[in-house]
């Protein structure tokens, strides 16, 4: 029963979703499509933290290099020509420039995330986190600062939106709905891709590495390369949605891609449920819709008088509710959803704990 | 009820003290001290095919030091540890398992999120072809009948699909055990089987204990406070006291042997 | 030559206050198993305090001084404790803590700027900043003047976990609180003093380094990051090694910021972090962990 309600809200939330970006305006398309790519950067996260059980402070950072691989992949020019000297070729067959930029994205930030993972894994479990948190730091000095390789504080500019399989994905009017149902067709794989993952023996060492490293260990797990991989994996998802925001904003500068932002993820993942599938479209949700229900709220209770509510930002609220969460509700809104429609547990007939001899205690 | 497969048995080849020939587990003069307190002095011993060993001793004597030090989760001061002529000594838990060594622990380790049949497929499937290819396999990587017959063995058939966390103690005992053996393993150690079960229990985890020892041929060591268990379950006996072995043999020679008597009274 | 001895001075002042920033996050690791991702906004907090305290209230500096010393122990330490760190006992692992140690840092870093003010503040000092030449040196006396409150701190506290009955329960339960509850040490008050003890370290690093650098809502994060590079470097388990991490730092970062670019100053600290990591991952002075058992 409870099987044909998730089933029947899943295809509910899928003809809405596919629905939407005819109904919704340009806006409204742009802040459907920020979400998802948030959300694919999220479940990269969620498989690092909430299936592996290691911290990774770095995917903001990932979904920088995702991001200004693709702005150069996609405007060309000698730059692009010089780094990545395959393009020339690629880019004669335009209608994969989206998806050779998506792939080299996230060919890029696996293979980078393997190598920052690797000299961390061998020593103290926190360790990963303070590398990661290095990481992060050292790659925003460094988009920051490389005017010749990102523009610098002034960014990259002008990106225009590839053309795929024909279809044109420009933000002009008739267009842009366009590429909202590109960016829901990549979440739906990468949706997908993960599932797979979690699902297959791969899962299932991801969560005996987490739940109790030693004796997963002593299983024959090889718990430093499962590590790696979920490292490694997720970073690829950081990349592959910055690799999708860089066309979305059609302007890159490296504020997006600083420690705090590399924070908020992990604090979505709390949110919106560590170790659930749908956790990260949760915790993005609220990550990216929060802040234009916050802004709408204050400027109505500081017209009524409360003036100490213009100060409550959304990262103050943000950070309150995943105190409180992580409190009260340890998996999050998609584990409290769980809960309440969990079926009750029908008492066991305990005599067959008599042939075992045991009193279930 | 037939045991899951692991290398089928040989007829043990005796030597003239009535022992299998092949050599499993060959210990050779291990230590290991801990600053200045000596743990484990030079202790050497074999096990061979199809025995099942007993390690005891008093409290303090070195047993868990010494089950650390074969198990890889201690390196060993000096000394070899050799598993079917494959040196083993120091190498981590998990290249140990890969070798055929399998091990219960004393601390219930079994993983509570996941449900009785779960965890047996997780004991086997690292041992299941490549890592690349179990990604692409079935979910199960193909073990569900294993972990069946396992469960059935076992007698946990009506706990398959509950959460491992959920059990009672006993039953995770046996869940623990059976995890041991899903790879087939060669030789399998265990870390006081007997804590905390009760007597009935405890039968029934000796009864499937030589059950499976018969049916595999596969070679046991047991570490072991409780005198009735590890008398009637082992066939052989080491006996540890203040770092070294202090007798040896069959567990009547051992049981009448003066100085085991003191070590124990002695305390 | 003597512009590098200078600069190895001042490196030396700033990294005591690193030091004292390191040690706090050592002793909390040590002995409650809590990573205090937010120890950055605890240095950078305090300031903020005693600029309330002397706008807002009208104290006087030395008055305001104490009044941040005293948010901090109720805030950092006390409330931090309570409604952060004793609410998630029982939840399995350190993930959870650290989440909501991270959460407490962007509350905090937040909180500061919304509630005080986006804009970079002077912060007063009571120390003299007339130079002295001594040996052909010239070194600033407020320098000095941080050095020697940095370095009676530091030799407080050891003097403190050493030489007193507390501190050495202190150092019991950092080093295995199943035995100190055994041997009888209440390991709960134990806990909540080396809570109280990080708050005043970082309420007495904050008030050291806020004259130097302006106190700015953001600054937690450089702090943060230089306090945990301090302490893994120095190597995590123990306190002597957060003294000569934060050193280290504090005169590389000195070093850093007058012979290699600015804008990549902050890069070096980064740097000898996973310099560490990957040569020495038990840091200077720590141990080799043996495996785990």
């Amino acid at each position: 029963m409870r099987r044909a309600l998730a089933l029947a809200a899943i295809l509910v939330a899928v003809a809405a979703l596919l629905y939407a970006p005819q109904v919704l305006s340009r806006y409204g398309n742009f802040v459907l499509a920020s979400w998802l790519v948030i959300a694919i950067a999220a479940m990269g996260v969620n498989l690092i933290m909430g299936y592996a059980g290691q911290e990774s402070l770095a995917q903001a950072g990932f979904m920088g290099i995702g991001a200004y691989i693709t702005a150069h992949m996609l405007k060309g020019g000698s730059l692009a020509f010089d780094l990545f000297w395959i393009y020339p070729v690629v880019l004669t067959w335009t209608p994969f420039s989206m998806f050779s930029a998506i792939a080299a994205s996230a060919l890029a930030t696996f293979l980078m995330g393997i190598l920052i993972a690797f000299p961390s894994l061998r020593v103290q479990k926190h360790y990963l986190a303070f590398v990661t948190l290095a990481f992060t730091v050292f790659l925003w000095l460094v988009f920051r600062n490389e005017e010749w390789l990102t523009g610098g504080v002034f960014g990259i500019q002008d990106i225009k939106r590839p053309s795929v399989f024909g279809f044109e994905m420009s933000p002009s009017r008739r267009h842009y709905a366009n590429f909202t149902y590109f960016v829901i067709a990549m979440t739906a794989i990468a949706a997908f891709v993960m599932w797979w993952i979690v699902h297959s023996p791969w899962g299932r060492a991801f969560t005996a590495l987490r739940e109790n490293a030693l004796r997963a260990e002593s299983l024959g797990i090889d718990v430093t390369g499962y590590k790696l991989l979920a490292f490694a994996i997720g970073s690829a998802y950081g990349g592959i949605a910055g690799s999708l925001y860089a066309p979305l904003v059609e302007f890159i500068d490296p504020s997006p891609f600083a420690l705090a932002p590399s924070l908020l993820f992990l604090l979505m993942i709390v949110v919106g449920g560590m170790g659930s599938l749908a956790g990260p479209f949760i915790g993005a949700a609220v990550a990216v819709v929060l802040p234009l229900f916050i802004e709408k709220w204050q400027s109505e209770l500081v017209a009524n008088g409360f003036a100490i509510f213009s100060h409550f930002s959304y990262v103050i609220i943000f950070s309150i509710l995943v105190i409180t969460t992580i409190a009260i509700a340890p998996r999050g809104l998609a584990g409290l959803f769980a809960d309440l429609t969990k079926p009750r547990r029908r008492p066991h007939s305990d005599d067959k704990g008599a042939r075992l001899g045991e009193v279930k205690s | 009820m037939t045991a899951p497969s692991t290398p089928s048995p040989r007829p043990a080849v005796a030597t003239p003290d009535g022992r299998p020939q092949r050599v499993v587990l060959d210990v050779r003069d291990v230590a290991k001290s801990f600053g200045g307190v000596h743990a484990v002095r030079g202790v050497s011993f074999d096990v061979r095919e199809g025995e099942i060993l007993g390690l005891i001793g008093p409290n303090g004597s070195g047993k868990s030091t010494l089950f650390n030090c074969i198990l890889g989760q201690l390196v060993p001061d000096r000394g070899s540890v050799t598993v079917d002529g494959h040196d083993v000594t120091g190498k981590r838990p998990s290249a140990l398992n890969r070798l055929g060594i399998g091990r219960t622990f004393q601390l219930l380790q079994v993983f509570p999120e996941l449900s009785v049949r779960e965890n047996l497929i997780l004991a086997g499937q690292e041992h299941k072809g490549t890592r690349l290819a179990r990604l692409f396999g079935p979910s199960d990587a193909g073990l569900t009948p294993d972990a069946n017959r396992m469960i059935d063995f076992f007698r946990l058939g009506h706990l398959a699909d509950e959460k491992a966390g959920g059990l009672s103690y006993g039953q995770q005992k046996l869940l623990d055990c059976a995890m041991a053996f899903m790879a087939g393993p060669r030789l399998v150690l265990l870390d006081e089987p007997a804590g905390g079960v009760n007597l009935t229990m405890l039968e029934n985890l000796k009864e499937r204990l030589h059950a499976i020892n018969a049916e595999t041929g596969a070679t046991f060591v047991v570490i072991e406070h409780n005198m009735e268990f590890v008398m009637s379950l082992c066939s052989r006996i080491c006996v540890l006291a203040e770092g070294e072995i202090i007798a040896e043999g069959s567990p009547a020679e051992v049981r009448s042997d003066p100085k085991v008597i003191e070590a124990y009274l002695g305390h | 030559m003597t512009d590098f001895v200078q600069l190895i001075i001042s490196g030396l002042a700033t990294g005591a206050i690193y030091a004292l920033a390191a040690i706090g996050f050592t002793l909390l690791w040590q002995t409650s198993q809590t990573i205090n991702f937010a120890q950055g906004e605890f240095v950078m907090l305090p300031a903020f305090f005693a600029l309330a305290g002397m706008t807002a209230l009208g104290l006087p500096f030395s008055l305001a001084a104490l009044f941040a010393v005293a948010c901090s122990l109720a805030v950092l330490g006390f409330a931090f404790k309570f409604l952060i760190v004793d609410p998630l006992i029982g939840q399995k692992g350190t993930l959870p803590l650290v989440i909501s140690t991270i959460a407490v840092a962007l509350l905090l870093k937040d909180g500061a700027k919304e509630f005080y003010s986006a804009e970079g503040q002077r912060f007063p000092t009571i120390l003299p900043n007339d130079v002295v030449a001594i040996f052909g040196l010239k070194i600033s006396l407020d320098q000095i003047g941080v050095l020697v409150i940095a370095v009676a701190t530091i030799a407080l506290l050891q003097w403190f976990l050493a030489g007193t009955r507390t501190g050495r329960q202190m150092q019991a339960t950092a080093q295995n609180p199943t035995v100190a509850r055994i041997l009888g040490v209440n390991v709960e008050r134990m806990i909540l003093l080396t809570f109280l003890i990080n708050a005043g370290l970082a309420a007495i690093a904050s008030l050291l380094i806020s004259p130097i650098y302006l106190v700015k809502f953001s600054n937690g994060e450089v702090l943060g990051l230089t306090a945990f590079v301090a302490a893994i470097v120095g190597g995590f388990n123990q306190v002597r090694g957060a003294i000569a991490g934060g050193l280290l730092v504090g005169v590389l970062d000195n070093l850093a910021a007058a012979y290699v670019s600015s804008r990549y100053r902050l890069a070096v600290p980064l740097l000898l972090l996973v310099v560490i990591i990957l040569f020495r991952p038990q840091g200077l002075l720590g141990r080799k962990e043996e495996r785990s058992v």
